[in-house]
């Protein structure tokens, strides 16, 4: 034999060559997938080029700027609005304890439970002039119209409220695992440089968990400029509600399509600049030894002010609605509650369990695609695929119906040519082109979840397990998914959650005889029968809230690996 | 074990796309609470299965288009001229030649082409609290853009599909000019800005917020069944006013459906209109939703009865659709929200 | 037999980044070897292409015959039986020690594996712990952990890279020895990456010397040391200091410090270096007789206390400054002179640099 391999030792063997193929199967099939995702996002811009110079010209001589400058003080309001109440909820829960932490701890996530429309409703129902509180006021004061100042529920300020409302635990969740996984090492070296607790906070904490809080308030952006419902209800025109009036309305598509371009560029302009801000600075602690934080225990008026602080948001984005909400479904229980409505549930149910499975398992091929393969082609795609979720359902939707119809035509043609039969729609209107369009919604939350998990896993993991004789895909499966639970279970819980509440791709899309409980909850509310929409809309918050309780059960644990398995360990 | 679970996951998901020969397939943009007992009827009559999609007017409309030739669609249903009309113009309906419709429903309230029939209409009159305004002040649409009315309307925005085709018919009737004039005028005189439904509207005159409300009477009959105490005494306070009685008469829309270009069951598509224009069926679909029927002879329901006859605008309704885009151009530049 | 690893022309490119250079060394059966070089130098680079990691630019990467790596084509990690132990340990935190060492242990059956467990943890001296998980150890403990899990299925070839960097500097040369012997015990081939020339020393018989991406001298400690075949390598192993020097005839060097005699030849008249190591300086107290060779008087400059022994600068006449060891009895003050003997047992010369 000889001492040194010659060239004409190279040519590999078979199995070899499957086990590379296999690995770079990995990387193709992610492409594909962002690629298919990112379809229905470059379908609309497709329309780019489509001339509508009058429209624009009418739009900017009009209405444009308040679309704009509403849009704009929304986003700056709820941005303010879910950073005041999210981090620092998560901080009393995370670092202090008072009475009602625990309960708090979890039940602080409720509100992601209620969609934004239908809190709006029940508040509107609430304060308007002709609700409950005012009229109370007018009798207590002997007040009629005009005697009194009373903040107008349907404002831009309402609107803003209500998106604050159902919006913050975002920040919240994403905040508080951010603060439990901070290693004390970090807190207690700012305290030794002379930081008190207060300035620890703002100097170390905070900068640490700053990632975290960001991803919270884009995500939080995000649905709220793809909002339409709320808006709309409230009288507020946004950019959302302009690309709708464009369309419908003005009946111009094309114009309609570069509105709907103009906001996603303008969203990804703001995820770009956000990255390339934090692009030096590296969040995950370096120690390899961790010791969580000690809790501070508040005591007298600090205690009861940290309660207060924590019980606000939940009463108000959560007790006061379920309540009118309540109030409404005792009306009409009787005629609502069918086998109908129990189908429609179940329906629902299925879809929203389906469809959270699968955008998780395109977002772990996709991120762990990425950890894989430092390709800048699939990052452009992921980056792509993942803007869906500021996109308003509708305009998804038809990015949606594009392709699918364009494939079925295809389909049907050649068919037909070479074999006589019409196949004619074999994807549009199934349930199918739903999951599809709720995967380029929604694949953005899940995501980013999956992403901040994996980026908490050190790389020398997987090459352990890599030399140990594992395959990639063995490597996710026996070293990621058990260290990833946590961040798995959140982000299936959140997609889950946001389909349960989704409406203008599934009024659209979803195929002869299948009603969802949003949908249900829309048509009678926009018939205006909002004590007949109550009780779909209870369900809804119902069936969000038992996922929502196991997501923050899980959080309650904090998010690194070391720190998840020390848990179980014992 | 895996692989069988694909196979019946994916023929269930596939399964919803495959429709039995000869079931009808529905687009409507009509709720389905309102529909659906009439759908029933029809299907225990004929033996024809009717399968729906609810949504709204203008997504079905471009779902229609999108999915072309091959579009599994039947019938198009909407609650909106001006969508009918948008549908027919991209050419997505396609005539129809029934003796039962051209004889049941006015020419005014159904296309030239024969293309879709109105199945019932909504007006859109004025409604004025009792207790402050008095009747005789009121007269037509065009006098509410008097400065005696400011901020004492109130009026829903102007997203809204039925203000559009109020719009739309006031520049048929006046000519773009003078209705923005018009418009300018009446948004002057808003109580506040616009903001929520017609129920809305009306529950504002109720509460004093403002005196009187441009809205669709169905939703004041609503509110008068509504399991709600406090919308049923909100709507005893309001009162109907029927406008420009001397001269054009109250503003209509319909509801309506058309037959699409791409319909496998053009037959059962026509019998299904054809129902819809049955006296049963008119009394039914008018009294769900405190609608008129289109049918002449067919009795109004107890709310409509107390409202009273009126004399309605007679404009073809597709100058709704073809003015639509004008109209909303219109209140754009008038401030209209 | 072919060798166990053999590197031929290795180069690893990112991009237009050549960061390895024409690499080449042969490790055989049941040797261990070592890569040495200051940060940045490649040593990792070259560990995790022989590891399957980083895919070759060109040349090719063979373990026992069998081309594992070739430009295009890359046998994945999981493929090549080659262990390896990282300087963070990656231990995976949701596994006991006895599942992590157990991780690699697939296809045996239930006993063997228990066994097999059983005796690495007895091996790395951590016996009863296989229950432990990770963070409940210390990080000395978690390395030994790391070892055995690599150990376990028997590698061909186990790779370490800084595996004792994270420890502090009592534990570090401890466990390097330990570590060392629990190699030979298993008899496993085994390749360091480390930037200590003391744990290069220590643990290998084989060291590479890299930097800039090149591999200057895979040779003995011994040879590196007092036999460097390159200006880099002289000054990046142990200390010491260059003094000019030039060829008097083929076999004798002039300098400073006396004319010396050079095993090997040069040509007459050139202007070299001469590499003069700290224990080459013998300090000759004075009135001791036995003292041969050329003898200069320097004086000191500075000195450093090290327990066993004095590191002196001095300066010569001629302004060159050197470095010598003495044992810690010969107490000489900065500013005092003392006399110093060259000797040294090969002359290491290298042509004078031109500026």
């Amino acid at each position: 034999m000889n001492d040194t391999p010659s060239a004409a030792a190279l040519p590999l063997t078979p199995p070899r060559r499957q086990r590379r193929r296999l690995f770079d199967g990995w990387l193709a099939s992610a492409l594909l997938v962002a690629l298919l995702v990112a379809l229905p996002v470059l379908a609309v811009f497709s329309f780019v080029l489509d001339p509508a110079a009058s429209v624009w010209r009418h739009l900017g001589a009009t209405v444009l700027g308040d679309y704009i400058a509403n849009s704009l003080w929304l986003m700056l309001w709820v941005t303010i609005g879910v950073v005041a109440i999210g981090v620092p909820c998560a901080w009393l829960t995370s670092v202090c304890d008072f009475p009602g932490r625990r309960w708090l701890e979890w039940a602080l996530l409720l509100p992601l439970a209620m969609p934004a429309y239908i809190i709006a409703y029940t508040y509107t129902g609430l304060l308007d002039f002709a609700g409950p509180v005012q009229t109370a006021l007018r009798t207590t004061f002997d007040w009629s119209y005009g005697d009194y100042w009373f903040p107008p529920i349907r404002s831009l300020g309402g609107a803003c409220a209500m998106f604050v409302l159902v919006l913050y635990p975002y920040v919240y969740m994403l905040a508080r695992a951010a603060f439990l996984s901070q290693s004390r090492c970090a807190l207690e070296v700012s305290r030794t440089l002379g930081a008190g607790p207060w300035r620890g906070f703002f100097t170390v904490a905070l900068p640490l968990a700053r990632p975290a809080v960001i991803a919270g308030v884009s995500l939080a952006l995000m649905e709220t400029l793809a909002d339409y419902g709320t808006v709309v209800y409230f009288g507020v025109t946004t950019f959302t509600t302009g690309i709708f009036r464009t369309w419908y309305g003005l009946g111009n598509a094309a114009a309609a399509a570069q509105l709907a371009a103009a906001l996603m560029l303008f969203v990804f302009v703001l995820i770009i600049s956000e990255r390339w801000s934090r692009r030096r600075q590296r969040y995950h602690h370096g120690s390899a030894r961790f010791r969580a934080l000690a809790r501070h225990r508040l005591r007298g008026w600090q205690a009861v002010l940290a309660s207060c602080v924590c019980l606000l948001p939940l009463l108000l984005g959560f007790v006061v609605p379920v309540l009118q909400l309540g109030q409404w479904a005792l009306l009409t229980y009787e005629q609502s509650l069918n086998a109908t409505f129990v189908t429609i549930a179940l329906q629902t149910l299925l879809l929203a369990g389906t469809a959270a499975l699968l955008v998780l398992a395109i977002a772990l091929l996709l991120g762990y695609g990425k950890r894989l393969h430092s390709s800048r082609l699939l990052r452009s795609a992921v980056q792509i695929a993942g803007i869906g979720y500021a996109v308003p359902g509708t305009v998804i939707a038809v990015g949606v119906m594009l392709p699918f119809a364009a494939f079925d035509h295809t389909v049907d043609a050649f068919m037909s040519r070479y074999w006589g039969i019409s196949t004619g729609l074999l994807l549009s209107g199934t349930l199918v082109a739903l999951l599809f369009a709720y995967a380029v919604r929604f694949l953005a939350v899940a995501l980013q979840t999956v992403e901040a998990g994996l980026g908490r896993i050190r790389p020398s993991t997987d090459d352990a397990a890599r030399s140990l004789g594992l395959s990639p895909g063995s490597v996710l499966r026996r070293i990621h998914l058990p260290l990833l639970r946590g961040s798995l279970l959140t982000a299936i819980v959140l997609v889950f959650v946001d389909v349960l509440k989704e409406l203008p791709a599934t009024l659209i899309l979803r195929p002869f005889n299948f009603n969802t409980l949003a949908v249900r909850t829309y048509e009678l509310a926009s018939d205006e029968r909002l004590a007949e929409a109550s009780l779909p809309a209870l369900a809804i918050v119902a069936i969000g809230l038992l996922p929502v309780i196991l997501l923050s059960r899980a959080i309650r644990r904090p998010a690194t690996g070391e720190v998840d398995a020390a848990l179980t360990g014992h | 074990m895996f692989q069988r679970l694909t196979l019946l996951l994916t023929a269930t998901l596939l399964s919803c796309s495959a429709f039995a020969s000869g079931e009808l397939n529905v687009y409507s943009s009509r709720q389905e609470q309102l529909i659906a007992p009439l759908i029933e009827q029809f299907s225990k009559q004929t033996g024809i299965v009717v399968n729906v999609v609810t949504g709204k007017d203008d997504a079905l409309i471009e779902r229609l288009r999108i999915e072309g030739r091959n579009s599994p669609a039947d019938l198009l249903w909407t609650a909106d001229a001006g969508r009918l009309h948008r549908a027919k113009s991209q050419g997505l309906l396609q005539p129809i030649e029934s003796e039962v419709l051209e004889a049941v429903i006015p020419a005014h309230l159904r296309d030239a082409d024969q293309q879709w029939f109105g199945l019932t209409t909504r007006a859109r009159p004025i409604m004025y609290a009792r207790d402050r305004v008095d009747p005789a002040e009121l007269s037509t649409y065009e006098a509410l853009a008097d400065p005696k009315w400011k901020r004492r309307i109130c009026v829903r925005s102007s997203d809204n599909i039925y203000n559009q085709s109020l719009v739309a018919a006031m520049i048929e009737h006046l000519g773009e000019e003078r209705t923005e004039a018009w418009t300018r005028g009446l948004v002057a005189n808003f109580a506040r800005p616009p903001a929520g439904g017609d129920r809305e509207q009306i529950s504002a005159v109720a509460a004093g917020v403002c005196d009187i409300a441009i809205a669709n009477t169905y939703y004041l009959g609503g509110m008068l069944k509504s399991p709600n105490a406090a919308d049923r005494q909100a709507a005893e306070k309001v009162a109907v006013f029927w406008p420009n009685q001397d001269g054009t008469g109250t503003h209509v829309n319909i509801t309506g459906a058309g037959v699409t270009k791409a319909a496998r069951n053009r037959d059962n598509a026509i019998r299904l209109i054809e129902f819809m224009v049955s006296d049963e069926a008119q009394q039914w679909y008018a009294e769900g939703n405190s609608e008129y029927p289109v049918k002449a002879g067919v009795e109004w329901s107890e709310v409509l009865k107390r409202w009273g006859e009126f004399k309605a605008d007679e404009l073809p309704m597709n100058v709704l659709g073809e003015n639509n885009a004008a109209a909303l151009r219109l209140m754009d530049r008038a401030g209209w929200k | 037999m072919p060798p166990l690893l053999a590197i031929d022309a290795v180069s690893v490119a990112y991009g237009s980044t050549q960061v390895l250079h024409q690499i080449a060394l042969t490790l055989s059966h049941g040797s261990i070897g070592c890569l040495l070089g200051p940060s940045g130098c490649g040593k990792t680079t070259l560990l995790r292409a022989i590891a399957g990691f980083e895919p070759i630019s060109a040349g090719s990467i063979a373990l026992e015959g069998q081309v594992v790596s070739a430009p295009g084509r890359t046998l994945p990690p999981e493929r090549r039986q080659i262990g390896m132990v990282f300087q963070d340990f990656a231990l995976f935190p949701h596994l006991s020690i006895a599942d992590n060492i157990a991780f690699g242990l697939r296809g045996w059956s239930a006993s063997d594996r228990r066994q097999r467990v059983e005796a690495l943890l007895r091996l790395v001296g951590l016996s009863g712990y296989g229950r432990h998980y990770p963070h409940q150890l210390s990080g000395g403990q978690q390395q030994r952990v790391a070892l055995a899990r690599a150990l376990a299925p028997r590698p061909r070839l186990l790779l370490l890279d800084e595996p004792f960097s994270s420890l502090d500097v009592t534990l570090r040369e401890g466990l390097a020895r330990e570590v060392r012997e629990i190699l030979s015990q298993e008899g496993t081939s085994a390749i360091l990456v480390t930037h200590d020339q003391q744990e290069a020393f220590a643990f290998a018989d084989e060291i590479g010397v890299m930097a800039g991406g090149r591999l200057l001298q895979w040779d003995s400690g011994y040879n590196l040391y007092h036999r460097p075949a390159s200006r880099t390598v002289a000054q990046f192993v142990g200390q010491g200091q260059m003094v000019p020097g030039r060829w008097l005839d083929t076999t004798r060097v002039e300098t400073p410090l006396g004319i010396l005699r050079s095993d090997a030849e040069g040509t007459p008249g050139a202007e070299v270096d001469v590499l003069v190591r700290p224990d080459d300086l013998v300090h000759v107290r004075s009135g001791d007789s036995s003292a041969s060779g050329a003898l200069v008087t320097a004086t000191v400059i500075n000195r450093v206390f090290r327990g066993a022994e004095y590191l002196y600068t001095v300066q010569l006449g001629s302004g060159q400054q050197l470095l010598c060891l003495t044992p810690s009895h010969d107490d000489v003050a900065p500013g005092e002179r003392m006399a110093l003997r060259l000797d040294q047992r090969h002359l290491v010369v290298f042509p004078r640099q031109t500026a």
